[in-house]
Order: C-alpha cells, then sequence, then structure tokens
C-alpha cells in the first residue's frame, strides 16, 4: 500500500479501535488495556516515516478528493508543528490507554470508556492533520463531542452531567466561531487548504475583513483553550474520570486551540491585532489561572487552573512576536503535555490508592508509595522550571525570548514570573505535600500503585529528563521543525540543558526563589485568595447556569404563548396566514385577475346545481339539529358530483356518489351518539371575526384560481395521457389508465393510506373505553399500578 | 365559465374554513368534508372545463385527438376523493372515541396532550 492508503488507515484506526474496545473489554476484563495500547502504538510507528523528511522542515501532503464539486477534499498536511501533536495524542494516549486499565478496572462501563477515549483520539489526530478547512472544523467539533462523552462518563452525578454540557456548550459554541472564522478566510484567500492558505499571508492581513476572521478564530481557539473568560468549564471538567483529565484537559484537547492559533500565525498573525488581543488575552489567563490554582485544595483542580494558566502562558508567547518567543511556545507546549499528563495520572493514583485527593488531608506516602513520589517530583522539577528537565529548557528559552528590556518585554516578563512562581508553588504543592511530612488518616491504607498505573507517568517524566538530556536530538527532531513551521520561515532552536549565566537564568532563579516563598506561605495566600473572590461573588461560572436558566425560562414561556394548546387558536392563525399569502402577495405585486366574466349563456340547470351547492352549504352552517346538517351536507357532495358528471368526468361522479353516500351513513351513525349544539355555539363577537377570515380565504382561492384560468393552458401531459393511454397501455378510458397504469405506484400507495385508516379506525372502534380513560389521565404511574 | 366555478370555490372555501374554525369538533369535522369538496373543484377548474365529453378513447381510434375533458386532474381528483374520505372517516371514529372518554365535544376542553397549568421543566441538569 502507498503512503496516502497507509496514513487514511492510520487515521481511520481510533475508531476502528472504539468499535472493538467493548467486546475486548468483555473477553479480557482490564488486560484489554495492553491489546488497545496496539492502536495508538501503530499511529506512532506510521508517523514516526515522516520524520525523517519533517526534520528537513519539510512539508508532507496528501489525501482524497471528497466532495470535488464542491472543492472539498479529505486532506492532510504533516510538518513540524502537526507532527509533535500527533506523536503527543498518539504517544500519551497510548499510555492513557494502559493507565484507564488499572484506572477503571472492574468498573462494569470500562468498554465504553476505552471507547470514548479512542473516538476522542481518532477525532484529535483528525483535528491536527487536517489540510482542508472542512475537516477541520468536523474534527474540532468531534473533539467537543467526545470531550462531551467522557466528562458526562460517570452520568448518574448531576455536577459531571452539568460539566458535561458546559464543556459542550463553551467549545462547541466556539467550534460555530471557527467555522465563520474559516468561511470567512475562504472568501478572501479563495482557498479552502491550510496547505495553500501559507501564501495568502499578506492577503489576509491587508484584507478589510481581516479583523472579523481574527475575532471569530479567536473565538474558536479560547474557548477550547479555555482563556480567561471562557476558563470556567476546563476546571469543572475534572468531573471526568482522571485518566481524561490527564489526557484531553491537560496533555491534547486544550491545546487544540493553541494548535490552531499557531497553525495560523503565518497567515494572521504579525499585525498590531494580534500583537494585542493574544498577549493580552493569554496574560491575563497566566494570572489569573495561577492564582485560582492556589486556592484550590484538590489535586485534580489545582492542576486544572495551572493548565489553564499554562494555556495562557503559550497564547502570551504566540501572540507576542518577539524573536524566539515562537520556539519558546513550542518547547514549552511539549514539556507541558509530558509533566502535566505524568502529574495528573499522579494525582489520579493517589485518589485511587488513598481515596483521598485534598491536599490538605493528605500528608507522608512517601514510605508507602515511593515509586509513585519519585515520579511526581520528576514531573514537579519539569513543571517548576528546574534543572535538569525539559522544563528548564522551555522556561530558559521563554526568559530569553523576553529578555529585552523594552516596556513591552519588561510588562510580560513580570507577568510570566509571577504566573510561573505562582505555578511552581502549585507544583509542589502536588507532588512534594502528600508524600511528606506527618502521615494523615486516609479512607484506604495507601500502598504502591500497580504497573498499569505508574507504567504511563513514569515514561512521561522520564522523557521529560531524556528530553533534556539529549536536548540536541529533540531541538533536531522537534523543536526546530515545529517552530520552523509555527513561524512559518526556518528556526533554529538551540537552547541547551547546560545553565549559562545570564539574564534568562537570573529571571529562572528569582521565578523558584518566589515559588518557593510562595510555597511555604502556601495557606495564607490560599486564604488570601478566597477572600477576594469572595468579594467578588459572581463569576462566569455562576453566569453559566444563569445563562441556561434563563433559556430554559424563555423557552418554556415562548412555548406556551405559541402552543396554548387549543385548536380553535392554531386554526385561527393558519388560516389568516393562509389568507395572507393568498392576498398580499398579489395584491403587492399587482398580480390580480382581470375582472371576472360572468357568461350570461350558461344553461339553467347548471346554475340551479350550483344554487343546489351553496343551499346545501349554507344549510350545514346554519343547521339546528343534526340531522339537517348530515343531510345538508349530503346534498353540497351530490350537487357536487352532478357537476362533474355534467362535465365531462363520470368516474368521479360515481365516486363522488358512492363517497358521499358512505359519509353521510358514516356520520348519521355516529353523529347519533354525539351532542351536536343546536345552533353555532360561538358568541357573535367572535362569528364576525371568524366570518371574515373565512371570507378572506375564500376569496384569495378564487381569485387564485381566476389568474390561473386566465393564463393560457399548458395540455403537454394531457395529450401525452391522450395518445397513448390505448396505444401504450391498452386502455380506452384514459383516467382510468392513469390511475392503474401510469401512475400505478402512487395507487398501490393511497391503497395503503386507505388500509392503514380502515386498520386505525378498527382499533380505535375496539379498544375499550376503560383502557382510553387511562390514557387520558396522562399518569405513567396509573398504567403501571394497573 | 370559469367565473361561476371561482365563485361557488370561493363560497366552498368560506363555508369550509368557517366551519373549521368553530370550537365543536362535529362542525370542525363537516368543514374538512367540505374543504375536501372544495380542494376538489378548485383542481377541477384548474385544469380547465369541457362539457359533456369524457376522456375515452373511442373504440376505432388509438389515440384521443378530439376535443374532451382533461383527463390529469380528474385522476388526481379520484384519489384526493378516496385519501379525504379516509381522513374524514379516521377524524369521525376519533372524534367519537375523545367524545366518550372526554366526555365534552368542544376543543377548548381537549387538553390531554398540552395540559393546562402545566409544571414547568426542571432548571437542573
Amino acid at each position: 500500500m502507498d503512503v496516502a492508503a497507509l496514513t487514511f488507515l492510520a487515521l481511520a484506526l481510533p475508531f476502528v479501535g472504539a468499535l472493538v474496545a467493548p467486546l475486548l473489554t468483555r473477553l479480557l476484563g482490564h488486560n484489554a488495556a495492553w491489546v488497545l495500547a496496539l492502536f495508538p502504538a501503530a499511529i506512532v510507528l506510521h508517523f514516526a516515516r515522516f520524520w525523517p523528511d519533517v526534520a528537513k522542515s519539510e512539508v508532507v501532503t496528501g489525501g482524497y478528493a471528497w466532495i470535488p464539486s464542491f472543492n472539498v477534499s479529505f486532506s492532510w498536511l504533516i510538518d513540524g508543528l502537526s507532527l509533535t501533536f500527533v506523536l503527543l495524542i498518539a504517544g500519551i494516549g497510548m499510555l492513557i490507554v494502559l493507565y484507564s486499565g488499572g484506572y477503571l478496572k472492574g468498573h462494569p462501563q470500562q468498554g465504553r470508556f476505552f471507547s470514548f477515549i479512542l473516538m476522542f483520539m481518532g477525532s484529535m489526530l483528525g483535528l491536527v492533520v487536517s489540510d482542508s478547512f472542512l475537516m477541520l472544523f468536523v474534527f474540532w467539533e468531534l473533539t467537543s463531542i467526545t470531550s462531551f462523552l467522557l466528562i458526562g462518563f460517570d452520568h448518574s452525578r448531576e455536577a459531571a452531567r452539568r460539566a458535561a454540557l458546559q464543556a459542550l456548550v463553551v467549545t462547541g459554541g466556539g467550534g460555530l466561531f471557527l467555522l465563520a472564522g474559516l468561511l470567512i478566510i475562504w472568501n478572501v484567500s479563495g482557498v479552502t487548504q491550510l496547505s495553500l492558505l501559507m501564501a495568502f499571508g499578506t492577503e489576509m492581513r491587508e484584507s478589510p475583513f481581516y479583523l472579523a476572521a481574527l475575532i471569530l478564530v479567536l473565538g474558536g481557539a479560547f474557548t477550547k483553550s479555555a482563556q480567561f473568560p471562557f476558563h470556567f468549564w476546563l476546571p469543572n471538567a475534572m468531573e471526568a474520570p482522571t485518566p481524561v483529565s490527564a489526557y484531553l484537559h491537560s496533555a491534547t484537547m486544550v491545546k487544540a486551540g493553541v494548535y490552531l492559533l499557531m497553525r495560523l500565525n503565518p497567515v494572521l498573525g504579525g499585525t498590531p491585532e494580534w500583537q494585542i488581543l493574544l498577549p493580552l488575552f493569554g496574560g491575563a489567563t497566566l494570572v489569573i489561572g495561577a492564582a485560582l490554582a492556589c486556592r484550590q485544595t484538590d489535586l485534580k483542580l489545582m492542576l486544572a487552573y495551572t493548565t489553564m494558566a499554562s494555556l495562557g502562558l503559550l497564547v502570551m508567547l504566540t501572540g507576542l512576536g518577539f524573536p524566539h518567543a515562537i520556539e519558546a511556545a513550542a518547547l514549552y507546549l511539549v514539556a507541558h503535555s509530558l509533566f502535566k499528563g505524568a502529574l495528573f495520572m499522579v494525582a489520579g493514583i493517589i485518589d485511587h490508592e488513598t481515596g483521598a485527593r485534598d491536599v490538605t488531608r493528605l500528608g507522608g506516602l512517601g514510605s508507602a508509595m515511593p515509586l509513585t513520589f519519585v515520579i511526581a517530583l520528576a514531573a514537579a522539577f519539569s513543571m517548576g522550571g528546574l534543572f535538569p528537565f525539559f522544563g528548564f529548557i522551555a522556561k530558559e528559552e521563554i526568559y530569553y525570548a523576553l529578555s529585552g528590556f523594552d516596556r513591552r518585554s519588561v510588562v510580560f516578563a513580570a507577568i510570566a514570573i509571577l504566573g510561573n512562581a505562582l505555578m511552581f508553588a502549585v507544583a509542589f504543592a502536588v507532588a512534594l505535600k502528600p508524600f511528606i511530612g506527618a502521615k494523615a488518616e486516609t479512607p484506604k491504607a495507601a500502598h504502591e500503585a500497580p504497573v498499569l498505573l505508574w507504567l504511563g507517568p513514569a515514561l512521561l517524566a522520564a522523557k521529560g529528563l531524556s528530553a533534556a538530556l539529549l536536548s540536541g536530538l529533540t531541538h533536531e527532531l522537534v523543536s526546530t521543525p515545529m517552530a520552523s513551521a509555527i513561524s512559518g520561515e526556518p528556526r533554529a532552536v538551540t537552547m541547551s540543558v547546560v545553565p549559562h549565566v545570564g539574564v534568562p537564568l537570573a529571571m529562572s532563579t528569582a521565578t523558584a526563589l518566589i515559588g518557593i516563598v510562595f510555597y511555604l506561605k502556601l495557606d495564607r495566600l490560599r486564604g488570601f485568595i478566597a477572600a477576594i473572590l469572595a468579594d467578588i461573588g459572581w463569576g462566569p461560572d455562576r453566569g453559566f447556569d444563569q445563562l441556561i436558566r434563563g433559556l430554559v425560562r424563555f423557552s418554556v414561556g415562548l412555548t406556551r404563548r405559541l402552543q396554548s394548546g387549543r385548536l380553535d387558536v392554531y386554526m385561527t392563525a393558519t388560516f389568516i396566514l393562509v389568507a395572507c399569502v393568498l392576498l398580499v402577495v398579489p395584491l403587492t405585486y399587482g398580480e390580480l385577475p382581470r375582472a371576472p366574466f360572468f357568461a350570461p349563456d350558461v344553461p339553467l340547470h347548471e346554475l340551479a346545481i350550483m344554487a343546489i351547492a351553496v343551499i346545501g352549504l349554507v344549510a350545514v352552517v346554519l343547521a339546528p339539529d343534526r340531522l339537517t346538517a348530515i343531510v345538508s351536507l349530503g346534498i353540497q357532495g351530490f350537487a357536487v358530483a352532478v357537476i362533474f358528471l355534467l362535465y365531462g368526468a363520470p368516474d368521479l361522479a360515481f365516486t363522488q356518489f358512492m363517497i358521499e353516500t358512505l359519509s353521510v351513513v358514516v356520520l348519521a351513525l355516529v353523529m347519533t351518539r354525539l351532542r351536536l349544539s343546536p345552533s353555532d355555539h360561538r358568541p357573535l363577537a367572535q362569528k364576525v371575526p371568524d366570518f371574515a377570515i373565512a371570507l378572506a380565504c375564500g376569496l384569495g382561492f378564487g381569485l387564485m384560481l381566476l389568474k390561473t384560468t386566465g393564463v393560457p393552458f399548458d395540455s403537454t401531459l394531457t395529450e401525452f395521457f391522450n395518445l397513448y393511454s390505448k396505444s401504450i397501455a391498452h386502455g380506452a378510458n384514459v383516467v382510468n389508465v392513469i390511475i392503474v397504469d401510469f401512475r400505478g405506484t402512487d395507487t398501490l400507495g393511497e391503497i395503503a393510506v386507505v388500509m392503514v385508516t380502515g386498520l386505525a379506525i378498527l382499533s380505535l372502534v375496539r379498544l375499550r373505553a376503560g383502557s382510553l380513560r387511562r390514557i387520558a389521565d396522562n399518569d405513567p404511574d396509573a398504567e403501571e399500578r394497573a | 365559465m370559469e367565473a361561476w366555478f371561482a365563485l361557488l370555490v370561493s363560497i366552498f372555501f368560506t363555508v369550509a374554513v368557517y366551519l373549521l374554525l368553530s370550537k365543536s369538533i362535529i362542525r370542525v369535522l363537516l368543514g374538512v368534508a367540505i374543504l375536501g369538496n372544495a380542494v376538489n373543484l378548485l383542481i377541477f377548474t384548474g385544469g380547465r372545463l369541457t362539457r359533456g365529453v369524457p376522456p375515452v378513447v373511442p373504440g376505432h381510434q388509438d389515440a384521443l385527438t378530439g376535443p374532451a375533458a382533461n383527463a390529469l386532474p380528474q385522476a388526481l381528483i379520484l384519489t384526493a376523493i378516496v385519501i379525504s374520505f379516509s381522513f374524514f372517516a379516521f377524524l369521525l371514529v376519533l372524534a367519537w372515541r375523545a367524545y366518550e372518554v372526554l366526555q365534552t365535544d368542544n376543543t377548548d376542553e381537549m387538553r390531554v396532550a398540552e395540559p393546562k397549568d402545566e409544571p414547568a421543566p426542571p432548571l437542573g441538569y
């Protein structure tokens, strides 16, 4: 098979895995994780083949035409940026699958969980390799949907349902912004593929629609990547099982927004708007996220808020436009995925093995869980930006980019130091506090985690160390191609793990020192931030509840107004609309028929029949008792039948005679059991408007008929039937031939309708009155009681 | 001739709609029956009127070439008559059963599906 087919297969593989996962789990139990981990492993192996090309900063594209007439293709784009993401998604995904095997061991729905995780993996892979806009959007929304399924996995709890819905509304809604933005970009540039779009940077930036496109794209990216003020869904998403938090809500999905910004940086970036909006929102998110993280005591929530802060830092770096800022963003993105994934899994291990994850109620676990402790420390060192981990290299690059002496650099350097110092404190509060100090009582007796649980975080933490020690290789394979892809021009990342004296190192040291102070004073800091939040009182999280409640109340009110439950109201509205359509349109466009010509030479018997029909109609309306009404209905029906007879339609006449007779008989049978009020029950005040509406409708239909008969008649079809009914269908009666031959299928359908109606009538007649009464009460419990 | 028919169709529609706007279920049903006739007459006239000659191919000819009534609307109306009768019959029985169960023929009081003072849906998640 060629590379394109294999790549397509690799992209489809997670969905195949999702299909077989429940079955495998039923067969193998939690050990199915070992088999399912092979799926992401195969993906890693496949995409590794692109490494040599991508390391030379080449772009590999491929794909298939999907809807060629709309210029829509299923095509992929593999460069330094997407390859890094693919390897993170599939690599960490593999570890997460293994981890889930241990974490949800014995859970009755473990198979479903594997299925969801693999579906998410497929969506995320598709998102980062998408070349065509449509594919990008589809996978973007698919990640939102799979995230919804995973957050709401424990659907019996209301908090989980709320968090799932919130994430879906915020990120899925953001996806619609993205769609609008992509449509604008498509309109301006005329291309529907990212790889082709790269050549249209100047056109995009100079277009009058640039700002609109930018704001819409940012709307998508900021909601997905939890930027302030759209951050609130991310901490709530911690309702999901911990493997989900580690995978979606730290390492991969939330980075989709950052990915999008990085991907579009060569096209939309570099403008003043870009360099103001991104650092502004990113910087605010960094500081607010880090401060909120300090307030939390739940391990997962602390990590969630630092994730938000890290995403802010990434957005800020992407938008700054300083030399080396892009390189710093690339390095930090990789470092963050490694250490945050590991820390989340460590938090999950602590939760799983002790039954508690409140940092104030944990302590002294180091002796019982030495391996977990080591893993946690390694990850925390990387998160704190300490030598010799990969986080250190990233932090050096960040400070290197921010070490200018102009006002902008100084402001953002201060923001970065503050945010990083707070994150430093949180990192060690998560990775050090639970393991040292006096042993605290926990719901479960703490013991070391099984291999399925510690393997994932251990590998990630080790990767954080080895990537730093082999920094030359890391840069050649990952950092340099990635930074080049983001910036759209060749870049070289050279930062090594060996510390060298300079401004960046001084800033790193300052961060660590401030971080240690924060760590020691964390309890006081927590109280301080909690007090501020209590003063503010309102937050977007509560705003979401208010929005949803308002929406429900609004729609209930609107529904009650529109659906009054009264048939006459619906009827009145319908016929007012009918009258409007029939009268307003011809009046507005001057399409009224010419004045009607009432031919005087109509034979007297025809006029008499018409008069009889009208008499029958009027009598139906005025009938004082039911018998008169029935007979009058028959009069008008028979009059119509006679009219058919006079105008060359004997078939119609006979059918009509038959049907009218049947109608009268059936009606008489039923009506003898029904009470018909002696006269029209309507008060005059209602009769008049009702009659006006009826008259308007009648007038409208009459005018339409006059207009129709006033234009020349196209008899093509009639001539066709007249010509061929005998020669082709061998029947002399053209009407009958049309019914049973030319439109035979239609007649078959008609017979079916009559038959179904007959069955329905039969069942209605034979239903016992007692059972009907119970349905009428509309009380489901009553039925159960019965 | 079409003008007379347009007038007749107008009266049919007026009466049908007036009855349909009623609250008494039996009057609504009568309106449905008349509406069927109104529509059939509308289609019949729309296909133009020809007196007296049904669209039947004479025995010694292979095709109908002379002036005759338009066969197509007749075929359509034939279907429509049958369908509207079954519709009418179904509604009639439904109304009768509803009357038996609810003891009313006033549509305002038939509120099983959309009860008055229905409680608001829950505001939770």
